[in-house]
């Protein structure tokens, strides 16, 4: 029997297949849901020190080639949410607490305030003012916010990067220097859309990050750039929708990825990624070692 | 879909603060199903379907004032018609509604009488200047009407209607109110539980069944893509009735 256990940052995942945050991650239920309908693992909402409503809507726009969204860190602040990681937990797979803070002190405070079976550092989300990519562009504030966070941290941490910079393997190197356990690549890009009937920006933010099908190429290619630079693991995510995009982001070198969009088409979505692997490693003959980093050897 | 151009070509005046806005978009909605509204440089809410072109609201925040502040010929935007509707079973049903609730079941109601089904109705409000869509139930079939205050019909809460009917005689019954009046009326009828559709209302954000906001405990269940609509019986051993999140995702009352 083909294995697809993936030991990548700290976590064992019994299938390379994640929930990535910001999707349905607002409750522990709809987590455990994620892990019972076949998740390697989940990620949460950003958790922030203090409640957010988020932005007004629209919060998402749907466009051609994905989607398009600014949700604004909507959460309950970390303090409320022990309880939803809880219940989240009762799925069975690691659940990773993304958090997020405008400062190294803040996002370790939060780290030390939660119990959780990883911490994926967002610092990326490209619409919100003085948090995520607003640090995260800064290879130096990515080493010192991971470094303040392993140390306050009994837990591994992961980094998630933003795409929205000049050379996106500086910020994956300063993450490895700061003590990172894997970096998560990417988060959505910076984006807009206008409705030409009256020129009102669609979003409630005016502007916030594209998803889906429309980034994957550029996913791709950052995944493969981190994984022949880095020497720790990198989660591929950004517009995987099929196993065919699960193949491609393990052959660009992901030892994991993270779904998101594409949960749109439901629950049903892991069991689909994670049998069409199945049946394609068993076809070629190979394991997930064997063509993780494929294309970086030919 | 990205927002589509509607402009208002009517706005009715129901109760103090209800209106309906008649929109010049044909979107074929089933009743129970819902729209996105955006109003533009404000917000974007959803709202449900009082009939095929129009939408029925109350005025409860930023978002509703600022649509209660145009007019016919003003312009919102509409990503719609989202979520599982009502669905017509049997020949005999009895609709439950409560306040702006009883929106979506008087257009249910039409399309019911329209298959030959035999309607009865059941709806109650605050008082007698609440009372919207009399009219449009009153020809349905029997009506039952309930106010708080008993200025008009029976004095109470909707449930006090329910002793004026045989619930064993419908085939399906249609309820969507406040949710402490839902919750009452749910609790109340357990043994029918299983023939009563309930049309919820959670904090929506994307609609499209991707941001978590409006997740059910203990399941997990999407209200915006696999409600807003659900058989009672899946209600009852859920968060419903019990508590609801808000904007931030936190737990909260479930009044209103």
């Amino acid at each position: 029997m083909l294995s697809l256990t993936v030991h990548a940052g700290g976590l064992t995942l019994r299938n390379p297949v994640m929930l990535a945050a910001g999707i349905l991650g607002t409750t522990g239920a709809s987590l455990r849901r994620a892990a019972l309908a076949g998740a390697g693992g989940v990620v949460t909402k950003s958790l922030g020190s203090v409640p957010r409503e988020g932005h007004p809507g629209p919060t998402i726009v749907q466009v051609d080639c994905g989607l398009l969204n600014a949700m604004g860190l909507p959460n309950p602040s970390y303090k409320k949410f022990q309880e939803e990681i809880d219940i989240a937990k009762t799925g069975g797979v690691p659940v990773v607490a993304s958090i997020f803070g405008s400062s190294a002190e803040e996002f370790a405070g939060i780290a030390r305030g939660l119990d959780a079976d990883a911490f994926e550092l967002n610092l990326s989300c490209p619409h919100a003012e003085k948090y995520g990519s607003e640090l995260g562009r800064y290879p130096d504030l990515v080493e010192a916010v991971t470094g303040a966070v392993k140390a306050a941290a009994n837990a591994p941490v992961w980094v998630k990067l933003t795409p929205n910079t000049a050379d996106i393997v500086e910020l994956g190197l300063a993450a490895q220097r700061g003590g990172a356990d894997a970096v998560v690549a990417i988060n959505t890009l910076k984006a807009m859309a206008i409705d030409i009937e009256t020129g009102y920006p669609i979003l409630g933010n005016r502007f916030g990050g594209l998803s889906g099908p429309a980034i994957k190429p550029v996913a791709v290619r950052s995944v493969y750039d981190l994984a022949l630079r880095l020497d720790i693991p990198v989660i591929g995510v950004g517009g995987v929708t099929s196993w065919e995009d699960a193949v491609e982001m393990i052959m660009a070198g992901a030892w994991a990825v993270q779904v998101g969009t594409a949960l749109k088409k439901g629950y049903g979505i892991f069991e689909e990624i994670t049998l069409g692997l199945t049946r394609y490693l068993e076809r070629k003959s190979m394991t997930l070692e064997d063509i993780r980093g494929m294309a970086g050897r030919h | 879909m990205r927002p589509m151009n509607s402009i208002i070509q009517e706005v009715r005046s129901e109760a103090p603060l209800v209106r309906t806005f008649r929109l010049d978009k044909q979107l074929d909605p089933a009743p129970g199903q819902y729209v996105m509204v955006w109003i533009r440089g404000v917000d974007e809410v959803p709202m449900s379907f009082s009939s095929p072109d129009t939408i029925t609201v109350q005025s409860v925040g930023e978002a509703t004032r600022a649509l209660f502040n145009l007019g016919a010929g003003s312009s919102i935007g509409l990503r719609g018609p989202f979520g599982n509707g009502f669905v017509l079973r049997g020949k005999n049903i009895l609709l439950v509604g409560g306040g702006v609730g009883t929106a979506p079941l008087a257009f249910l109601g039409e399309q019911a009488r329209g298959a030959g089904i035999n309607v009865t109705s059941l709806v109650g409000f605050c008082s007698s200047q609440d009372i919207i869509f009399q009219d449009r139930f009153e020809a349905l079939g029997d009506l039952v009407i309930t106010t708080d205050d008993g200025c008009v019909g029976i004095k109470g809460h909707v449930a006090e209607g329910l002793k004026e009917f045989d619930l064993t005689e419908f085939s399906q019954i249609y309820l969507c109110g406040p949710e402490v009046m839902m919750w009452d009326i749910i609790s109340r009828t357990r043994e029918h539980a299983g023939k009563i559709q309930a049309c919820i209302s959670r904090y929506f954000k994307c609609a499209t069944g991707v941001c978590g906001s409006c997740c059910l405990d203990p399941e997990g269940v999407r209200v915006c893509v696999e409600g807003p609509v659900f058989m009672a019986d899946r209600l009852i051993e859920s968060e419903f009735g019990r508590y609801k999140r808000g904007p931030d995702g936190s737990k909260g009352q479930c009044r209103g």
